[in-house]
């Protein structure tokens, strides 16, 4: 069994969550309701709710290395249903981002798919979604994704084969590039 | 009396759920809501841009919020819950003074004109209601019994998407009565159908999406009707693998909520897109008298 140093919190991580949520992760008192409705806990290697304890116990390594920050779907039961009106999905959402900016990528395929589709967008200012399978598909080797999706879908002559570009496409894709560059003064400084 | 609004179709609509796109521009046009849609949108970002960054996000949707402004619409609507969510997060955002400048920052423009948003369905239900549309039914879809799926981002979180209740949402159930259905009882009504696991992690949506079928199964639901093309998605096209995973043979048509107001309302399967769906729904629909 692993143990959880509790004399040792790191308090930075408890308040820069607390500050990128703009949550109070004090106020979860461990009632359970967000794993008892959580459509993904038997998919978590920690259930959403031990997340929140471990968050409140300064833990960040536990908890960004987690699979479950990865997995989370942001169906919004968890915010919904908390008693405390903690927006948990949001607390997900910024664990995600704080383990993506650490370099964590414990779930690589979710990321991969997620890395896909935002190049396709930032290349053609809408999603061109065999673009989205195809880079997936050299992202991650994994080349016999949903090929049995193929019978049933190619025959409905849904997929465009080309993307669709729009007019103000270099206006998104600039989007993009400020904010890496946002991001890469906010590491420097 | 007749409703205009911009329209923010989402980049799905021309791909793996055209059939949606097309089916609620036919039904808009019937009950007199004239769309207008948005002069070179974009996509929102969808669950990847919010996943990384909220402020990358709320900049990717606003842009088409602005741009609805800059053509004179006030209001957005679209069909899609995932462009909804991250539409209205954004607005949301811009809203806040001090959010603000973060959003205009990546955009590289003011924010101060955006258009509102809302759902398709809110529209609908709200503007034209269902008084209107019980007098609108031509063909009304009796001896059909549907089983309606909100999916889980329709009505949540109630704070954000103010619409309809957010554990028992009933706005496609009333349509769909007023069009002459069956509406059956369906308890997962906002319960995840696994959304975009599908490609990195398959098993997650073929459980989630098996209990979904299983439970409309159990009912004897004879089409799914749903308002999301994700959900749809993974219900209709997935079904399959679905089915192997779990070792059943479900064979539930899953079809979109204007796809069958559309029909009752008097259009054919072709202006409703009936022909793009995997899982045939025509065999139930001419045994109900409908086709």
């Amino acid at each position: 069994m692993e143990t959880i140093p509790l004399n040792s919190p790191d308090r930075e991580f408890i308040r820069e969550v607390q500050e990128r949520s703009g949550q109070n992760v004090l106020a979860c008192y461990q009632c359970g309701n967000c794993t008892a409705g959580c459509p993904y806990n038997f998919a978590y290697d920690l259930s959403v709710s031990r997340v929140m304890r471990l968050v409140q116990l300064g833990q960040r390594e536990a908890v960004l290395k987690s699979h479950s920050i990865w997995l989370c779907a942001t169906c919004q039961s968890c915010t919904t249903r908390c008693p405390n009106s903690i927006d948990v999905a949001k607390i997900m959402d910024v664990l995600r981002h704080m383990a993506r900016e650490a370099g964590y990528a414990t779930e690589r395929n979710v990321k991969a798919f997620g890395d896909a589709f935002l190049e396709s967008v930032e290349k053609h200012g809408r999603v061109y979604e065999l673009g989205v399978t195809a880079t997936y598909i050299r992202k991650t080797g994994r080349f016999w994704t949903d090929v049995d999706l193929a019978p049933a879908m190619l025959p409905k002559n849904k997929l465009s084969i080309k993307p669709h570009e729009i007019r103000g496409k270099e206006h998104v894709s600039e989007i993009f590039k400020r904010f890496r560059e946002r991001d890469a003064v906010k590491e420097n400084s | 009396m007749s409703i205009s609004v911009g329209y923010y179709p989402g980049c799905s609509g021309s791909g793996t759920s055209v059939e949606y796109d097309k089916s609620t521009r036919a039904v808009c046009k019937k009950l007199g809501i004239e769309l207008h849609e948005i002069d070179d949108w974009s996509c929102c970002g969808s669950t990847p841009a919010h996943t990384v960054n909220h402020t990358l996000s709320a900049a990717l949707s606003a842009r088409n919020l602005v741009l609805a402004a800059k053509q004179g619409q006030e209001e957005v609507v679209t069909p899609c819950p995932s462009c909804l969510a991250n539409l209205r997060t954004a607005s949301h955002k811009i809203e806040d003074e001090e959010y603000r400048p973060k959003v205009e920052a990546l955009l590289d423009e003011s924010c101060e004109e955006a258009a509102s948003v809302a759902s398709t369905l809110q529209l609908i239900i709200e503007r034209v209601g269902i008084d209107a549309i019980k007098k609108a039914v031509v063909k009304p879809l009796k001896d059909l019994n549907v089983a309606c799926y909100y999916g889980c981002i329709m009505n949540r979180p109630p704070e954000l998407m103010k619409f309809d209740d957010p554990e028992n949402p009933m706005a496609m159930d009333k349509i769909m009565e007023a069009c002459g259905a069956t509406v059956l009882p369906f308890p997962l009504k906002v319960e995840c159908c696994g959304a975009a696991a599908g490609m990195p992690k398959k098993n997650i949506v073929t459980e989630l999406s098996g209990r979904l079928l299983e439970v409309a199964d159990s009912l004897n639901t004879e089409i799914i009707v749903t308002a999301c093309p994700l959900c749809q998605m993974n219900l209709d096209l997935r079904q399959g693998q679905v089915n192997r995973a779990n070792g059943k043979s479900y064979d539930i048509p899953v079809v979109y909520f204007t796809q069958l107001l559309g029909l009752a309302l008097g259009l054919s399967a072709e202006e409703v897109g009936l022909s793009k769906l995997v899982v045939d729904p025509t065999p139930r629909l001419r045994f109900a008298d409908v086709l």
